[in-house]
């Protein structure tokens, strides 16, 4: 494992730069009903029709702790290998805006539900573990929506009051590409458990990235920025770049880096200062008084350790142990759970190779080049296997399964079906085989002199001719072998 | 019957069971002197066309099993009720009319009362007179241009007056018990968790409980029997056995063990206050108790406690009034600015004044030294209760440190304000239930109010002890009708 081969490190003059990142990922709950109301979550909704007196902060309502989301957190817990925190504390965190009805966030501060854990990334040159230092339950503001009306501003609460968990990490990433990798993972968790669909277009998933540079070597941490709501991990990355060559620059400019937080700009790719230090808020948390503490029992996190399924690194090690896969393949087949699940459909009643070969090469480019996510593959996992088989016991060349496969993804079609229809099938008689290849070599009477003076080479001509004559249907292992004796 | 605004809640409704009057004749006694009552300003909202249609309907089809058939009552107007305006006494709520009903009332009209209008206190319940109301002073029945307590002045008066045979306060730091003893009426604060704050405009979460008052202690039981559920919507609602307290009433507290904490001298309290203690003292053994002294030894640290917790958790409750989406508006030039001219428009002097001191407690740099040690200090009071509870029943004490004042004598020193709850705020800070009963006069001839203090969820016990003492002190209120032209 040589660590330095991707180190990620910024040059100035004669100075190598380090950076260091921290994330607070806000990961939606996935819950029919909000955290701590009945109202439904569904995105996309008309604005303001799934909103409960207790999301607009009516006078006199009070929250009601949903106890799906406290699972949905502690089995996300679970699953970052994390410690479970048997009695946490809602806090309030106070603060004035138009679409935060409250006039505070329900929060976790002190005492979060969860508490230290870790995810493995898998780089390319090795595994790196980065530490998790909590995740805590928190209720979503509303939007506000300022490009509706020149004069003001709309306040959409559907979103009110819907469960976050909020995951930080350590100061242990390093590079934009691990922050790419920690995000793919986190959200590779969440699937497999069904705690968080990660859908980051919706707005599920969205990072505050912090952000500090030190000199290569160093121990001390640099002063860090804050990098507020960025909602995709290419952003993240260009964020990443642009502010770390910013605080290098600054540093050695011979100024000092503010401790501020800052906002990306995604049109101008640059970060700006949204408020500093001085101005942060002073939330004043203290604990909702109107929530007991969270308390729940061993058997309770017991029970729920039983509906943990297999989690990516575990499917990894079982993958490469059973299966024989490479850990690249294994890595590609488990990043995300459908996948991993049409895996394994696929190899129930079919060659676990060549499973692997097609879905990572033949299906996945044809997935790619179509836009489409495994889900809505247009194969189903048991017409490739059937494919698959096709190929095994011979019936069709790998050469004619491309064919039949380019037909099935027009529309899932049995291969079978096509085999038989479009004539596929290869030709695997050894009489008809030699009476094709008799005729070749009739046909060819001087090459196969020259074959058999010592030019062996030409043996490729006579395979290729072969085929040609066969419609691409003979079968390739057979044909080989006559023309070996016949020449 | 004429007399009939002189009877007391028990007494209407065995008459209304028993078909001597119907709800409509009572609804409109009640109604009447309510209307000729105007002067005490009682009211923040009346709604009385409502209420006599109301009983008309319960006459046309009476249900005579419920346990307020027909019974018609005004309430503080800090419970929300469908399609009724609910103020909180703040002109920032001015406007507002709740779609949804709180638990406590909605148990009240389950048991076929009807509601008369909602009744005036303190702005968001903060004060201890019902000066601070944005709909103006109360009077006390008991004298013209005094103080009716707070902050459940309206309700307290509206008893006393008999313009409303029984009501609910809300008791955060004595708000049920202080306008009680000012009254000469009777106040239950319940156990913390005994009576569900759903729908209640909030002032201060851990502390606020909503209580019934009335004009004697079997009413007064009667009405926690209604009002006291369990209720999911409340994470803090405690899911406990609730006695049927009225059925359960007994005189017998013969060997109860009551203490008396030392710590309640406090300087300067007037004799008359101390007095009634010591007749109390000999009425509580009359009734067959053991007088035991104790100590409670944090009870000096209790009112700074409460001036910091309830106006910490109070700067945030009210912080949903912004003007956004619902209640008063001041337009402004953005949103900081229409902030700052709703809530200052929209909110009095006090409740500022408490959202200031509040946020002061709680931010950054303060927080330990005054909202944390607060903290602390409250689970140092409520372990003197249970220390003390290891060796009596129950606690017995003034209500207040005086008699009732005149309006405006208070108004600008809040600190003697806060005073009137030296006695009253431990018990909310230790979560348990406290009632205050009429006991005796002061030499003005206004009513002072002695209070019992149980171990909680223990409300039967107190409710005993006040069924046995006020038989012994047979307390009469001297109202002359003073405003009825």
């Amino acid at each position: 494992m040589s660590k330095n081969k991707s180190e990620y490190l910024i040059n100035r003059h004669d100075n190598q730069y380090e950076v260091v990142i921290g994330l607070e990922v806000h990961a939606q709950v996935t819950s029919q009903s909000k955290l701590f109301s009945t109202s439904a979550t569904k995105f996309g909704a008309e604005p303001n029709t799934q909103v409960s007196l207790v999301d607009a902060a009516f006078p006199g309502m009070l929250p009601v702790i949903n106890e799906y989301c406290v699972k949905q957190a502690i089995k996300t817990g679970i699953g970052l290998k994390a410690k479970i925190n048997k009695r946490s504390v809602f806090d309030r965190k106070n603060y004035f805006y138009a679409d935060l009805p409250q006039g505070y966030q329900i929060s976790q501060f002190k005492d979060p539900i969860v508490g230290e854990g870790k995810v493995i990334l898998d780089m390319p040159d090795g595994q790196k573990e980065v530490g998790i230092e909590r995740l805590h339950l928190e209720q979503d503001a509303g939007k506000s929506i300022h490009d509706l009306d020149p004069k003001n501003t709309f306040v959409d609460l559907n979103r009110s009051g819907v469960a976050l968990m909020e995951i930080v990490s350590k100061p242990d990433l390093r590079s934009p590409d691990e922050v790419n990798a920690y995000i793919k993972k986190l959200r590779s968790i969440m699937r497999y458990l069904g705690t968080c669909d990660g859908n980051m277009q919706e707005g599920s998933l969205r990072a505050d990235v912090n952000v500090s540079v030190r000199k290569k070597g160093s121990k001390e941490f640099g002063t860090r920025c804050e990098i507020k709501n960025v909602n995709s991990i290419k952003f993240m990355q260009m964020a990443i770049e642009y502010e770390a060559n910013r605080q290098v620059d600054l540093i050695e400019d011979g100024r000092t880096i503010d401790q501020e937080t800052r906002l990306f700009d995604t049109k101008k790719n640059e970060t700006r200062s949204m408020r500093s230090k001085e101005d942060a808020h002073d939330y004043r948390y203290f604990p909702d008084p109107d929530l007991l503490p969270l308390e729940v029992s061993d058997d309770f996190i017991e029970n729920l350790k039983l509906e943990i399924p297999e989690l990516p690194d575990e499917k990894k090690k079982r993958f490469i142990e059973k299966f024989k896969l490479s850990p690249y393949e294994a890595n590609i087949l488990v990043s995300d759970i459908e996948t991993s699940n049409y895996f394994e459909n696929v190899i129930k009643k079919s060659d676990v190779k060549l499973a692997t070969n097609w879905i990572i090469g033949e299906l996945f480019a044809a997935l790619n080049e179509k836009n489409l996510e495994i889900t809505e593959s247009p194969i189903s996992a048991g017409n490739l296997s059937k494919l698959i088989n096709l190929i095994k016991d011979g019936t069709i060349s790998g050469k004619i399964a491309k064919t039949v496969f380019e037909q099935m993804m027009e529309g899932d079609k049995d291969p079978q079906k096509i085999v038989e229809e479009k004539g596929l099938k290869q030709e695997s008689d050894p009489k008809a085989l030699e009476a094709l290849i008799d005729k070749v070599i009739d046909d060819n009477r001087d090459k196969a002199t020259e074959y058999k003076s010592g030019k062996v080479k030409l043996f490729g001509f006579f395979v290729g001719q072969v085929m040609k004559v066969s419609g691409g249907k003979a079968n390739p292992q057979l044909v080989n072998e006559i023309l070996k004796k016949k020449l | 019957m004429s007399d009939i605004t002189k009877q007391a809640l028990s007494e209407l409704v065995e008459n209304i069971k028993s078909k001597k009057l119907s709800s409509s004749e009572v609804t409109k006694a009640f109604v009447e002197r309510s209307e000729k009552s105007k002067e005490l300003n009682v009211y923040i909202t009346e709604d009385y066309t409502n209420a006599l249609n109301k009983a008309k309907k319960f006459d046309e089809k009476p249900n005579l099993d419920l346990k307020l058939p027909g019974i018609p009552m005004a309430v503080k107007d800090l419970f929300c009720t469908k399609d009724l305006r609910t103020t909180a006494g703040s002109k920032i709520l001015n406007n507002f009319v709740p779609t949804y009903e709180s638990t406590v009332t909605q148990n009240i009209w389950n048991e076929g009362a009807i509601l008369m209008g909602k009744l005036n206190c303190d702005e968001f319940a903060m004060g201890s007179s019902n000066e601070t109301s944005f709909f103006g002073n109360v009077q006390n029945p008991i004298d013209k241009n005094l103080v009716p307590g707070g902050s459940s002045g309206g309700s307290s008066s509206a008893v006393a007056a008999q313009l409303t045979p029984i009501t609910i306060g809300t008791d955060t730091g004595g708000s049920i018990r202080q306008p009680a003893s000012f009254t000469g009426t009777v106040g239950l604060k319940p156990t913390y968790g005994s009576c569900s704050r759903y729908g209640i405009v909030a002032f201060a979460s851990s502390l606020d409980q909503a209580g019934p008052m009335a004009q004697n202690v079997k009413d007064c039981a009667l009405l926690q029997e209604v009002i006291s559920t369990y209720d999911e919507k409340d994470s803090t609602s405690i899911d406990f056995k609730r006695n049927e307290y009225s059925k359960e009433l007994t005189k017998d507290i013969k060997g109860k063990k009551i203490g008396i904490p030392k710590e309640y001298r406090v300087d300067g309290m007037p004799k008359e206050i101390e007095d009634l203690w010591k007749k109390g003292i000999e009425y509580a053994k009359d009734c067959g108790a053991e007088i035991i002294d104790i100590s409670l030894p944090h009870t000096n640290y209790a009112l700074p406690t409460y001036y910091i917790v309830a106006p910490a958790e109070a700067s945030s409750n009210l912080a949903r009034y912004d003007g956004v989406k619902y209640g008063f508006r001041a337009e402004g030039e953005n949103l900081i600015d229409m902030y700052e001219k709703t809530r200052s428009e929209g909110f009095g002097a006090e409740v500022q004044r408490r959202i200031m001191i509040g946020t002061y407690v709680l931010s950054s740099g303060y927080y330990d030294a005054y909202y944390l040690k607060a903290q602390k200090v409250r689970k140092l009071i409520k372990n003197d209760f249970d220390d003390a509870y290891k060796k009596v029943d129950a606690i017995l004490t003034p209500s207040t440190p005086s008699s009732a004042f005149k309006i405006g004598e208070k108004t600008n020193d809040p600190v003697s304000m806060y005073l009137n709850d030296i006695f009253t705020v431990p018990v909310n800070l230790a979560g348990l239930p406290g009632i205050s009963i009429p006991a005796g006069h002061d030499a003005k001839g206004y009513p002072l109010g002695l209070q019992i203090i149980g171990k909680a969820f223990d409300e039967q016990n107190i409710l005993n002890i006040a069924y046995a003492m006020e038989e012994k002190i047979n307390f009469k209120n001297n109202i002359t009708d003073w405003w009825i032209k």
